[in-house]
């Protein structure tokens, strides 16, 4: 689930609010965006992805982690490279190449074509 | 302050059968309205997980092989015009994406690879795509019912536009339902906006379903995870806690065997199969397979994880709206279905595996959908006709209203549909006793009035149910064992039940062998 904000880089472009699928975030008084109804998130990560600042870090699980987590460990995050790891995972931002370009996996049969999805 | 539009053809949905559909409708040079519940290019099942596309070139061995491959496993309800003229339509369109410039990869030999999309990559342009076709994209907005004119045929849509809040109607000369299946929110990867509203909208036009037996389809995931990519769990073996192999068990064959083992006892995975070169491809293929693992700080190629089984419905499963005809139009005029939200049969039967032959459907049904839309719609004219609103459970009460706790109706369903013992090893006695408190979540809803934004997860809640009744009612007419539609109590295949199954009614559930047209 979308577990953080990262008040320090988000720029207040609203992008995050419009492209969750669910609806999960609101603008906040201050401009930034406020996860409003986490419940609602259904951890796909499309919120990461669009986001040009790299500023949210969705957890992997399904269901709200402790406040101790490291998923509000923003300094963690960061060292760590998984703040913004999916958006350069898949290539995207200034300067990156689609992934998709080279999406050549494993064929999982002897005949079939490398997987690229 | 409602927002009053009108146009020719109006396509509910923003996923990938959806966006096909507007830009198709729009090449005909019809105007296009898309109305999508999320975010179109985020939206639904394949902008998050991606997917492999049934792409063959046109060569006769290869066309022969690839529409004999699933036959059997789809229990032969497949049907080889279908098939043809899918794999005609999605090698042309997905050549259409590469002349759009999708970066498809190059592979060893320098031929470009076309079998797979990325699902964010994929999306986000199709909507460039359709933004530059001209169509008006309505994002956050929620259909919640059809419009009929008096003569029955549809005219369009309601919904409520929930970050504007404010209602919206859209009338249309015709309608496309690209809603996508039904996985009931159980937080398989990108699915939880997939609650089968289209099929409830449909059917309350008095349109039908068809295989809605084969919706029983279960996703493999990292315990408490949401990524229910599948493909790389060929490289798995299963164990148990103890460390010994749970035999049996397999992604492709025995995914029932984990169903089984997990009513009871933790099932933990490794990807033990894979060696150093398939593990390194792996991660380019899949960026978003490894987002999990990264995370949790697992390598899945030798820290064994817990893993669990997401219900996928209907998104993986191949029951949807019944269609009729080569235009994917259904038995209402002017409604016309693509995509999950549309019954997969023609080309699947009864089973399906990964991606590849549903970005296929999405892809052809999606395009064939919206040209038969926007020739309806050119058919009927721009004259005003006068419409009512179709919707009835969870939005306007069918006798005296009562107040319901619609999450409450939501875990109800879940009860009854999400787990293994209920729906994936289904039993005629189990059933039975769900169909019962099934139908009496839908006779709650019945009662049910709604307004503004609380009718959007009312109308959910009535979807979800809905679809569960016509699931549970069709595995009962189904009294053998074909494709996904597994009966404990009919373990064997019938070679006398070789049909499909037809379905629908909303208080009233029916289900009955598909009549030979």
């Amino acid at each position: 689930m979308i577990e953080l904000i990262s008040t320090q880089q988000c720029i207040a472009c609203d992008k995050c609010i419009l492209v969750c699928p669910t609806n999960v975030f609101d603008r906040g008084a201050d401009g930034l965006p406020v996860i409003s109804r986490q419940s609602d998130c259904q951890t796909c990560f499309q919120c990461e992805a669009n986001c040009p600042a790299d500023a949210l870090f969705v957890a992997p699980h399904t269901h709200p982690l402790p406040e101790a987590s490291f998923a509000h460990d923003e300094e963690h995050l960061r060292r760590t490279g998984l703040l913004g790891s999916y958006r350069r995972d898949i290539g995207w931002g200034r300067g990156r190449t689609p992934a998709a370009a080279r999406a050549v996996g494993p064929a999982l049969s002897p005949s079939g074509p490398p997987l690229i999805s | 302050m409602t927002l009053e539009l009108t146009t020719d053809v109006l396509v509910v949905g923003g996923g990938p059968a959806a966006t096909w559909a507007a830009l198709k409708a729009a090449e005909e040079g019809a105007a296009v309205v898309l109305a999508d519940k999320g975010y179109c290019g985020t939206s639904g099942a394949t902008a998050s997980v991606g997917t492999g596309v049934w792409y063959v070139p046109p060569e006769p061995d290869a066309r022969e092989a690839a529409m004999a491959s699933r036959e059997a496993l789809g229990g032969y309800l497949a049907d080889r015009r279908w098939m043809a003229r899918v794999l005609d339509e999605t090698y042309e369109r997905v050549n259409e994406l590469a002349d759009a410039k999708y970066p498809f990869p190059v592979g060893p030999d320098g031929t470009s690879l076309r079998n797979g999309l990325q699902g964010p990559e994929y999306m986000r342009r199709q909507r460039i795509r359709v933004r530059r076709a001209g169509v008006t994209i309505l994002d956050h907005s929620p259909v919640t019912e059809l419009l009929t004119s008096f003569d029955g045929a549809v005219a369009g849509a309601a919904g409520h536009q929930r970050q504007a809040d404010r209602p919206f109607r859209v009338r249309a000369g015709a309608v496309v339902l690209a809603t996508g299946g039904c996985a009931f929110l159980s937080k398989a990867f990108g699915c939880n906006v997939n609650t089968g509203d289209g099929a409830l909208f449909a059917a309350e036009a008095g349109a039908e379903l068809s295989g809605m037996e084969f919706s029983n389809s279960y996703g493999i995931a990292p315990e408490h995870t949401s990524v229910t990519k599948t493909a790389f769990y060929n490289y798995a073996t299963f164990y148990r806690a103890d460390g010994s192999v749970l035999e049996g068990a397999g992604s492709q064959r025995g995914r029932s065997v984990i169903a089984r083992t997990l009513l009871s006892e933790k099932v933990f995975c490794k990807l033990d199969l894979a060696d150093e070169a398939a593990q390194k491809a792996m991660r380019l293929a899949q960026p978003n397979f490894f987002l999990t693992f990264d995370r949790l700080g697992v390598n899945p190629f030798t820290d064994p994880f817990a893993v669990t089984l997401l219900a996928e419905g209907t998104v993986r499963g191949t029951g949807g709206i019944r269609i009729v005809d080569d235009g994917c139009a259904t038995t209402v005029p002017g409604l016309y279905a693509a995509g999950d939200a549309a019954t997969r049969e023609l080309i699947c039967g009864g089973f399906t595996g990964g991606g590849s032959h549903n970005a296929a459907w999405a892809i052809s049904s999606g395009s064939w959908s919206g040209r038969a839309a926007a020739r309806f719609a050119r058919s009927i004219g721009r004259g005003a006709r006068r419409v009512q609103a179709a919707g009835g459970a969870g939005l306007r009460p069918a006798g005296r209203s009562s107040d319901v706790d619609i999450a409450e109706a939501v875990r109800t369903v879940q009860a009854e549909v999400l787990p293994y013992d209920k729906n994936y090893l289904r039993h005629g006695d189990v059933l039975r006793d769900a169909l019962g408190v099934l139908d009496g979540v839908w006779e709650s809803l019945r009662s049910v009035e709604s307004a503004g934004i609380a009718s959007v997860p009312a109308r959910q809640a009535a979807a979800m149910v809905a679809h569960a009744r016509w699931m549970y009612t069709s595995a009962l007419v189904r009294n053998e064992s074909r494709g996904m539609a597994k009966r404990l109590d009919h373990p064997e295949l019938d070679p006398s039940q070789h049909h499909r199954i037809t379905s629908g009614g909303l208080d009233r559930v029916w289900a009955r062998p598909e009549v030979a047209a």
